[in-house]
């Protein structure tokens, strides 16, 4: 027993490199111990096992051996080379040994008993030779065709996983999946530490490659099945959804780069890390949108990843000149990648992994999908993929920008893929039909967390960009474009009308009410000689009256001497 | 060189010197008897035209590769060629002369 047997106890992991693999496993696999590789033919278990080599070589400076039982240390060579990986330059360096057993049965007489310590010493002269830490038996189980006496071969493979154990090799051992059990030969029941499985579905003429921790002695892992990918750049395995909605929230808004888009938020702007769904029909500009939120990101020195299923990045390109934005400039100078890929390409999950990887790999702050619709699977996958997604960028921060085509059932839950609930945002594009004539509208039928306004704006795409401008809502109904204009124009027209009858109403009534007082002042200056004349004959009246009086005194005076 | 006690057919067909590589691990009880049988086999029937070369691999390792050994004890028929391998202690001669390609004495 070493020293590193007591490590083994306390589970030490060992790190394959395999990106996503190390975080499904909580670590790797298990130090100084044999985990079992199993699957169907075709399913990667080579070039699974070689990665977990090559990266102990060059990474963890942990060198290794590979025990080939099928192919020749040449051909390894020239397969795994797909993957970029060197194993010539990794044996020159002493990093790497490659022993090709052939186990051919026309070739080997048995004449009684024997075991094999062969292997065995092969095995650990290798071992020896390059100071492996990590082995690789692919696939033990061809043995079994090779030699007759099965009890033997059984005795040895237990003894072999005994001698791995003893060693404190970490080691992987593949197995074909057989009928009924993981491997052929029931390899399982020996290696009871870490158990793996590979597997490689075809569905709706597609396929996955799937990976599952069948089990793990002592330690936690994750259990379901996870997509991988196999391509040029090795293996990557998609660690799907922590449930949790834990993510870190920001309170930034991100400008859309379209003047009349932000007005339309109470921030002027939408959250950083938040997940916005463009959806309108086709030809309803919805690239164009996100190309200028693109746009607006690296403008701002961000980085920028887009996603497209329909166009190849230097048709969006140069189809985004035509409104005035340069995407290219940002593509070479770094903040800007394009990803196309047909939908049919891959499966869902494929496409996931991809989109995983190359996140990781770029690190931008806003994605673009464009059309998640492209996106085709059975119904629940594509929910949960979906999901997936959204998850992966929101636990990021990245804030994510989602194109769909399918508007019509919009709001109906059953056919609109559970995008609408995920979504934080939602700009919706509309055309409307009018007059002989297609217009552009948008409006917001969501966005968590902000005020916004509930109209609808129509948009114009110009040659100098996006042009939001309000619609006229009025009695006679929303109306855009050049109805918009003409019912305008007749307003401003009726508008007018209606001013100058009242300054004409106006002008008559000062008219008339000078009328009235120029008659007002004849009636008071023909009163005011009326009672000229009242007060005049009143004075005469009085003279008069005193006349007579005084005439009667003299009278009476003189009739009263004379009597 | 034709043994005199065998028929003119087998003599036709005898190649000649036999060079036998046995590889063992270490003095094991299935070493010792493949050794032992071996001998007798050669001796009975290979008598003056074989040389043996006993290998062991605990003290040899690296040579294991070479002659592609798996188990132990393995016979390697070095010549005449094709090279052919026998595994086991070889205590059945008949499939030991079967697989080193020689024909059993007429008795």
């Amino acid at each position: 027993m070493t020293a590193e047997t007591t490590i083994t106890e306390s589970l030490a992991k060992v790190p394959t490199g395999i990106a996503g693999f190390d975080a499904v496993t909580l670590g790797g696999l298990p130090a100084g111990r044999p985990t079992l590789l199993c699957g169907g033919a075709g399913c990667g278990k080579t070039l699974f096992a070689a990665t977990f080599l090559v990266n102990g070589a060059t990474r963890y400076d942990e060198p290794g051996v590979f025990m080939s039982f099928e192919e020749r240390a040449k051909d390894l060579a020239t397969n795994v080379a797909s993957l970029g990986y060197d194993l010539q330059d990794l044996v020159g360096r002493r990093k790497l040994a490659i022993d090709f057993v052939r186990v051919e049965r026309s070739e080997i007489e048995e004449s009684g008993e024997y075991d094999l310590e062969g292997l065995f010493v092969r095995l650990g002269h290798a071992v020896d030779v390059v100071g492996a830490k990590r082995v690789v038996l692919d696939t033990i189980e061809t043995l079994f065709a090779g030699l007759s006496d099965a009890a033997v071969l059984r005795a040895e493979i237990r003894r072999l996983f005994a001698w791995i154990r003893e060693r404190g090799l970490t080691a992987v051992i593949t197995g074909e999946r057989g009928e009924g059990q993981l491997t052929r030969q029931g390899l399982e029941e020996y290696v009871s530490d870490c158990v793996v499985l590979l597997d490689n579905r075809v569905e709706d003429q597609i396929t996955t490659r799937r990976l599952r921790v069948v089990k793990y002695r002592g330690s936690a892992h994750g259990t379901n099945e996870y997509p991988f990918l196999i391509d040029h750049r090795g293996i990557s395995v998609l660690p799907v959804t922590s449930a949790a909605l834990d993510y870190d929230v920001s309170n930034d808004i991100v400008s859309t780069g379209i003047g009349g888009l932000d007005a339309m938020l109470g921030p002027g702007g939408f959250f950083r890390g938040s997940s916005i769904l463009v959806s309108g029909v086709a030809g309803t500009g919805k690239t164009t949108v996100c190309s200028y939120m693109v746009d607006a990101a690296c403008r701002r020195g961000e980085r920028a990843m887009s996603f497209v299923f329909e166009e190849s990045g230097a048709q969006i390109c140069r189809n985004m000149t035509s409104v005035g934005l340069d995407l290219q400039r940002h593509v070479d100078g770094g903040l800007l990648r394009f990803e196309a890929a047909r939908p049919t390409l891959f499966g869902l999950e494929m496409h996931l992994a991809r989109m995983h990887r190359d996140i990781e790999e770029f690190q931008p702050n806003l994605v673009v999908i464009d059309p998640v619709s492209a996106l085709h699977g059975p119904r629940t996958e594509l929910q949960g993929t979906l999901l997936r997604m959204v998850d992966m960028l929101k636990s990021r921060g990245i804030t994510a920008l989602f194109t769909s085509l399918r508007n019509e059932a919009a709001r109906d839950q059953t056919a609109d893929l559970g995008l609408s609930s995920l979504m934080d945002s939602w700009v919706k594009l509309l055309d409307v039909e009018a007059s002989g004539e297609r217009t552009r509208t948008l409006y917001m039928i969501k966005s968590r967390g902000m005020s916004h306004s509930n109209q609808m704006r129509e948009f114009r795409i110009t040659a100098g960009g996006i042009e939001v401008v309000e619609a006229y809502v009025g009695p006679g109904g929303v109306l855009t474009g050049t109805a918009r204009v003409i019912q305008e124009a007749h307003e401003r027209a009726v508008a007018l009308r209606r001013r100058q009858d009242g300054e004409r109403r106006r002008r008559e009534l000062v008219r008339q009410r000078g009328a009235i007082e120029r008659q007002i002042a004849e009636l008071r200056a023909s009163l005011d000689a009326a009672e000229d004349e009242e007060s005049l004959l009143f004075a005469e009246d009085d003279t008069r009256e005193a006349e007579l009086e005084r005439e009667r005194l003299v009278v009476s005076a003189r009739r009263g001497a004379a009597e | 060189m034709p043994e005199s006690d065998e028929d003119p057919a087998a003599e036709d067909a005898d190649p000649g010197q036999y060079h036998l590589r046995l590889y063992v691990a270490g003095q094991t009880t299935k070493s010792l008897l493949a050794m032992a049988n071996l001998r007798r086999v050669c001796e009975e029937h290979l008598a003056g035209r074989y040389d043996i070369e006993v290998i062991d691999l605990l003290k040899d390792p690296k040579l294991a590769a070479g002659d592609q050994i798996l188990a132990i004890p393995t016979l390697v028929r070095r010549l005449p060629p094709p090279l052919k391998r026998i595994i086991g202690d070889l205590s059945d001669t008949e499939k030991v002369l079967v697989g080193l390609d020689i024909r059993p004495k007429a008795s």
